[in-house]
């Protein structure tokens, strides 16, 4: 879905469009149909809060929070990718291909959600200086294949758990709750190959483009192991799954969402500033 | 359908476009070797969602309407999935490996886990067992195991997008949420073991770096193609 897109062929369509509606709508030309006036009064709350800032001190309450906290992790990747391809050290072939379709999707992601954000009449968070060393705990990331691998399930799995946590949030507008749940299955997609690139290069039979329990697939590291806690769940809405299937089908067959202050933790260490 | 006094903007006029920009129906019902004859049915079965009436065709079984519809709705899908999967790994085509019947059968579990949750989650509300026709396809064979195994994933994964925002209740939203991520690491799986490296490609992805969002209309259109039990999604929120 292309909003752009919609909203340029809408005022093509019809160039008098944005002139009919009145001036505070005006103000923020090209917003059309995102945030609605719920979200127009969340907006200069959301400005106070995370201008020039690289993410919120509280978890999001509202449309423009959330995308702003959604930009800041598709930074966080699309930085990630783009040093991984541009590092030297991806075999050619099949892993460069992977790692290079992940890397723009990632960009094309910022791309939108600051779009979108500009849509909505508030200034998208500036890019963070990112350190993914995380400050020396993985020095060789982009030096080691396998290390950089590992981070890059770690995001991808972080990435899947942090928007699944905002759902809620989105509920009020309809065209952004899909526009995120578009981008949500597609880090998705991303977890499962790059959980594939580790068992081949491992042959670790424990590591499934799903997530086992709370395993992190045979990454023994505690900073990563925080993305993988809570995932371990066979109980979902009351409903023990362990009655139809094994404990590992169960907890493998529903991923589970982080709150804000989860991811912020998990991040943290990679934003320098 | 949403509490109206909430959604203060009207509907996008261009929403139900951006539905439809999925990957043509044309295209699935290739890769799915439907020919004419379902197309037909098909177009009748699309009428009926848009009719005026909620009244339920006879023979067919509604869905329901609200939170309700929408659970049967995932509940109907997962119970095709658990079902396709279940012969798969029943009757493993010719020449697959070990590693990809654990694949396949970690995936018939995850369905079968969906299906029963739905199930036990909707109690009295919910459907009956539905009667799959998998005649189309051959189960011997890798290439039509797979491709059938990526489209009803790719269409899983765009008919839960699609539901999303026609969820009210946000603790369904959240399920629905977690459930999707699975099917999107299972469409991935499938699309690599067909290919390596296209668990994402532009066949699927488009230009923003996103996955498809399918309406209840288009996705039922598909599935029905599977089922000998005639569905009906008349009564389903649109929006």
């Amino acid at each position: 879905m292309n909003l752009y897109q919609l909203f340029s062929n809408m005022e093509k369509i019809d160039p008098d469009i944005y002139g009919r509606i009145d001036s505070r709508r005006k103000a923020i030309r090209n917003f059309a149909g995102i945030g609605g006036r719920l979200t127009l009064a969340a907006v200069p709350l959301a400005l106070g809060g995370l201008l020039n800032t690289a993410y919120s001190q509280s978890a999001p309450a509202d449309i423009t929070g959330v995308l702003q906290y959604a930009l800041t992790l598709e930074y966080l990747e699309a930085e990630f990718y783009t040093r991984a391809v541009a590092s030297g050290i991806i075999p050619a072939g099949a892993p460069t291909g992977a790692l290079t379709t992940i890397r723009d999707h990632e960009n094309q992601h910022v791309a939108f959600l600051t779009a979108v954000i500009r849509q909505l009449g508030a200034t998208p968070v500036s890019k963070p200086t990112f350190d993914f060393t995380a400050g020396g705990h993985f020095a060789t990331v982009f030096t080691n294949y396998d290390v950089l691998l590992a981070v890059a399930q770690t995001f991808e799995d972080t990435g899947v758990r942090a928007y699944k946590g905002q759902a809620g949030v989105l509920m009020s507008n309809n065209t952004v709750l899909t526009a995120a749940l578009n981008i949500h299955s597609v880090e998705a997609r991303h977890a499962s190959h790059i959980r594939q690139m580790r068992r081949a290069r491992t042959n670790d039979a424990t590591i499934k483009p799903w997530i086992t329990g709370k395993n992190p697939g045979g990454i023994d590291d505690d900073a990563v192991q925080k993305s993988y806690n809570g995932e371990e769940l066979t109980t979902q809405a009351g409903i023990d799954l362990t009655g139809f299937v094994s404990a590992n089908a169960a907890s493998e067959s529903f991923d589970e969402p982080l709150t804000y202050d989860q991811v912020i933790a998990i991040v943290q260490p990679f934003i320098k500033q | 359908m949403k509490n109206d006094s909430i959604r203060l903007q009207p509907e996008l006029p261009g929403e139900e476009a951006a539905y439809n920009k999925t990957v043509s129906r044309k295209k699935f019902l290739s890769a799915l070797g439907i020919g004419s004859l379902s197309l037909a049915a098909i177009v009748s079965c699309n009428k009926d969602d848009d009719g005026m009436g909620s009244t339920v065709p006879p023979g067919s079984i509604d869905l329901g309407k609200g939170d309700t519809g929408i659970l049967n709705y995932a509940y109907a899908l997962e119970q095709l999935e658990a079902a396709f999967y279940t012969k798969v790994v029943q009757s493993p085509y010719s020449g697959i490996t070990a590693a990809e019947t654990a694949l396949l059968t970690d995936i018939r579990d995850h369905e079968v886990a969906h299906r029963e949750f739905f199930k036990k989650a909707l109690g009295a509300a919910a459907i009956p067992a539905l009667n799959v026709n998998f005649s189309g396809i051959d189960f011997s064979k890798r290439d039509a195991v797979l491709a059938t195994a990526k489209a009803f994933e790719d269409l899983g994964v765009s008919a839960y997008n699609g539901a999303g925002a026609l969820i009210d209740d946000k603790n369904y939203l959240l399920l629905a949420g977690k459930i999707v991520s699975v099917e999107a690491r299972h469409a991935a799986c499938i699309r690599d073991l067909i290919s390596n490296g296209s668990f994402a490609d532009n066949t699927i992805i488009d230009a923003n770096g996103m996955d498809q969002a399918k309406a209840p209309a288009a996705v039922l259109m598909i599935a029905q193609s599977f089922l000998t039990s005639k569905l009906w999604g008349g009564n389903l929120p649109k929006s």
